[in-house]
């Protein structure tokens, strides 16, 4: 179920996967961009530190997802791994 | 001029960018098949191709999220992906900039339609136009529907905008081809990417060849995503060709599951 919070994860995914000025000032100062949205400290927190994992577990859409790990360093294999993971961790 | 040409091929985004991942058998299957497509494509002389394919968080977001939308644009830059991703090199596609417009009236008689003079083109119109127009010099008609994010518009609603699309098209004097880009079932950046039910895909395919509207609209949102995935949604893309292409008959000219490509290599002419 997507809630008024999540929304603004994934607009803040959005604006960074199509805007390449947002995508820079994010690189040069992250909380500030960070600020201009509605989030909640846990998001605040997964998105800062790329935690895609967590990002999935809240259910970002993985095309919104997907880019953002790319662009985050993470390559395929471990951002699909990431997923797996955080979803088994979630089981236990 | 009746519709000239009119079929329906998958566009995921590993098949111009790592074709290699495939088997050779795969591959065998695969790109001969889709040569024979840009064959008949070409033999039928277009003046303009309509391109029905999946929003994929390109052109569109929550905050504004059309059911479809007709792009009225001259050109469209494309690909949105970078080049490494895709293999496929930053162009302009011309764009039917009349014939749009034109066909987006008369369609708005019937169905309510947005419309967008700034469409980028993704993988989703990009890897066809890369296969099948490699100088991407024929104009398009590029049509974006919500695949993604729910509500959709009904199932029901693509067949009715696909039969309004052939009155149109008809109706005008260039010779118009049309062709629906999208998987059947996938389940796209996700851990079960890779999966593909071929049974759902089959059973798919089998009502489309027959337009059968009751069978291809009876699927519920949510069986969709059980049995065909997140990805299962771009359906509609296809439906939208059968609606326009009611009583002709298709050649399957490739049905090949391929894993490595998260989808089965599903590409269809339809004798028009």
């Amino acid at each position: 179920m997507i809630g008024v919070s999540l929304y603004a994860v994934q607009k803040v995914l959005f604006r960074l996967n199509n805007d390449a000025a947002v995508r820079k000032r994010f690189a040069a100062d992250r909380d500030a961009v960070l600020a201009e949205y509605a989030l909640t400290p846990e998001e605040r927190r997964a998105l800062a530190e790329a935690d895609v994992g967590r990002l999935h577990l809240m259910g970002v859409h993985p095309l919104l997802l997907a880019p953002f790990a790319g662009r985050s360093g993470l390559k395929w294999p471990d951002y699909l791994a990431a997923l797996q993971r955080a979803r088994n961790a979630q089981r236990t | 001029m009746p519709l000239a040409f009119a079929a329906a091929a998958v566009h995921a985004p590993g098949i111009t960018g790592r074709p290699q991942n495939a088997t050779e058998q795969q591959r065998n299957a695969f790109f001969p098949a889709y040569r024979r497509l840009r064959e008949r494509l070409e033999a039928a002389r277009l003046d303009a191709l309509v391109m029905v394919s999946a929003e994929h968080f390109t052109n569109f977001f929550m905050n504004n999220m059309p059911a479809f939308c007709f792009g009225l644009a001259e050109g469209f830059p494309g690909p949105s992906e970078d080049e490494p991703f895709l293999k496929i090199p930053k162009t302009t596609v011309p764009g039917a900039a009349r014939l749009a417009r034109a066909l987006a009236t008369a369609v708005s008689e019937e169905v309510d339609i947005s419309h967008s003079e700034e469409l980028v083109l993704d993988h989703g119109f990009m890897v066809p136009l890369h296969l099948l127009t490699p100088d991407m010099r024929l104009p398009i008609v590029p049509i974006v529907v919500n695949c993604l994010a729910a509500p959709r518009p009904a199932l029901k609603r693509c067949y009715a905008l696909g039969r309004s699309l052939r009155r149109a098209i008809d109706a005008r004097a260039e010779r118009v081809g049309l062709l629906a880009c999208g998987g059947l079932s996938h389940w796209p950046a996700v851990p079960e990417s890779g999966k593909i039910n071929v049974e759902w895909d089959r059973a798919f395919l089998e009502d489309f060849l027959a337009h059968r509207l009751d069978a291809l609209t009876r699927y519920t949102e949510e069986e969709i995503e059980r049995d065909a995935g997140p990805g299962g949604h771009e359906v509609r893309a296809w439906i939208v060709v059968s609606a326009a292409t009611e009583g002709a008959r298709g050649e399957m000219l490739c049905f090949e599951p391929i894993p490595a490509y998260a989808i089965t290599g599903a590409i269809v002419a339809m004798a028009v």
